[in-house]
């Protein structure tokens, strides 16, 4: 076989899927679970499930070291000096809605909040409704024919009225690391808050908080091969407090009486009510079997993997990539083929590839198209799921033509 | 009651449980009939949105009757349209109503295309004309 992945056996339902003639090149959209998830859950419930952090009883003790050991794991795997910079959330996409809320207090009238066009829309609505309530301006920074935010505009449109700069790490359409070095470090010079989303970066390698020299970090563990239902915000120790409470309940509160409470410090008083417990153990385990792998074989595994798709789409005739992908993932289009078509037919033949507009709606329209076809790669993918995806795709496109 | 001919002719040629790539073939070819929607037929009113295409639903009633058309840029889809509409041209009012567009896929082995979580328009579309025909 060509390029064969050691780790496909440690992800049950791959070769489920494969009994249900399924080849999943969609794991930009979610990921599937190792082993050791399914077995850390089958643990906390089959074992005795407990509140976190409010019960005195032996199983409510154990959950919530079993919940904080989650945390210290998070913390390692991102490089946070220390685990109380991690706030636990229901998803990425709450993760940025409550940066978007806990900073709303920070912004004036006309003051600004940077995005780049190619964000996906987690990282573009919650800003671009805070502008409209605060009435800020929402400035987009323009993204390049490659797929990169254009630096030399980027550069001239974060200036002293920037309050606020979001910018993902990874595109999840285009498949293109972005410069976030130099915008971090022009944003930061300029006094502005920076978020990156690493929704899709953080599963490909790049996840050092401290070298990235961001004040927030965003990202979902469904997509990190862990479970759906959890999502991380990691703060700078000096950036956190600036967060104001922004969900009320449980857990979060000091001391309450009815006309008055106070409240937590980050993290738990950004964890209103019962977190996802069972999720939060569980992504733990699964940084646990990703930590105990080779990174460095994993990487070069998805880059021999992607050469592979870049080249395969190249081969053929009247493909267009969508930009220059540079990891995990490609998106294109075919010249006179409707993407619904294709879309149809690869699904016809056991090929989950993602269709349409990939939550990026503005992006699409920007580069002249409604949609495009995207695979997606994962660890456990192999040369045999992208030889089924061509031969499936050939098939298509002789028959459309 | 019986079914419209054309509807019966679909049935026959659909229900024969043929491999993926025949439906395809079947399905682009059923698309081809559609009659061609004009400019003026095209107008945002008549889009049905939900769809990874675009497609629109042209609706109106004569005589107590349905008359429709329809129409879509990506061709598969064109075929599931011709799928719909010789099932539900000329019904009466409140036939239509009654129609089980859902039960109608099933019996064509088409009723996969149907899924909720399929953004190809065809859901879209069942729903739209189920809201005409309730008059909402």
């Amino acid at each position: 076989m060509l390029q064969p992945s050691p780790w496909r056996a440690d992800f049950p339902a791959i070769a489920a899927l494969q009994r249900q003639h399924q080849t999943y090149l969609d794991s930009a959209a979610t990921a599937q679970k190792p082993q050791a998830l399914l077995d850390a859950l089958a643990h906390y419930y089959g074992n005795g499930a407990a509140n976190v952090h409010r019960a005195q009883h032996l199983p409510g003790a154990l959950a919530t070291q079993a919940f904080e050991t989650s945390r210290n794991k998070v913390a390692a795997w991102l490089n946070a000096e220390q685990a109380s910079q991690i706030v636990f959330t229901h998803g990425a996409t709450s993760a940025l809605n409550l940066l978007a809320y806990g900073l709303a207090h920070r912004l004036e009238a006309g003051e600004e909040i940077a995005i780049s066009a190619l964000e996906h829309h987690a990282n573009l609505l919650p800003w671009q409704q805070l502008a409209q309530r605060r009435n800020l301006r929402l400035v987009v920074l323009p993204v390049d024919a490659s797929g990169h935010i254009d630096l030399e505009q980027a550069l001239q449109l974060i200036g002293p009225r920037t309050r606020v700069l979001a910018v993902s790490q990874l595109s999840n359409v285009l498949g293109t690391w972005q410069p976030l070095s130099a915008l971090l470090a022009h944003a930061r010079a300029q006094g502005a808050i920076t978020v990156v989303d690493g929704a899709q970066g953080v599963v490909h390698g790049q996840r050092d908080v401290q070298q990235l020299g961001c004040d927030f970090y965003v990202f979902s563990s469904h997509k990190l091969y862990g479970p759906d239902g959890v999502g991380v915000l990691y703060g700078r120790s000096q950036a956190l407090p600036l967060l104001r409470h922004w969900q009320f309940g449980g857990e979060m509160v000091q001391v309450a009486d009815y006309q008055s409470a106070s409240f937590r410090p980050a993290p738990l008083g950004l964890e209103a009510g019962t977190p996802p417990i069972a999720g939060v153990i569980g992504l733990g385990a699964t940084l646990g079997y990703l930590g105990s792998l080779d990174a460095s074989a994993i990487s070069a595994h998805e880059a021999t993997l992607h050469q592979h798709l870049l080249r395969g789409l190249a081969e053929r005739d009247g493909i267009r990539l969508v930009g220059a992908p540079d990891t995990a993932l490609a998106s294109f289009v075919v010249e006179g083929v409707h993407h619904a078509d294709i879309a149809h037919l690869l699904t016809e033949q056991g090929i989950a590839v993602r269709a349409g507009h990939h939550c990026a709606m503005p992006l699409l329209n920007g580069l002249g198209l409604d949609g495009a076809i995207r695979v997606s790669l994962g660890m456990y993918n192999d040369g045999d799921d992208l030889q089924r995806f061509f031969s499936a795709l050939d098939q298509a496109l002789e028959l459309l033509r | 009651m019986s079914l419209p001919e054309q509807a019966q002719q679909a049935l026959d040629t659909f229900a024969q449980g043929k491999g993926w790539e025949q439906r395809a073939r079947l399905l682009m070819q059923w698309g081809d009939r559609l009659e061609p929607l004009t400019a003026a037929d095209k107008t945002e009113a008549n889009r049905v949105h939900g769809c990874e295409s675009l497609v629109w639903l042209v609706a109106e009633q004569v005589d107590g009757r349905w008359r429709f058309k329809a129409s879509s840029d990506a061709r598969l889809l064109r075929g599931l349209l011709a799928l719909v509409l010789v099932r539900v041209q000329g019904l009466a009012v409140a036939d239509l109503a009654a129609l089980d567009l859902r039960d109608w896929f099933s019996q064509l082995g088409l009723e996969r295309q149907l899924s909720p979580s399929r953004t190809n328009g065809l859901h879209a579309v069942v729903q739209r004309m189920a809201e005409l025909a309730s008059g909402r």
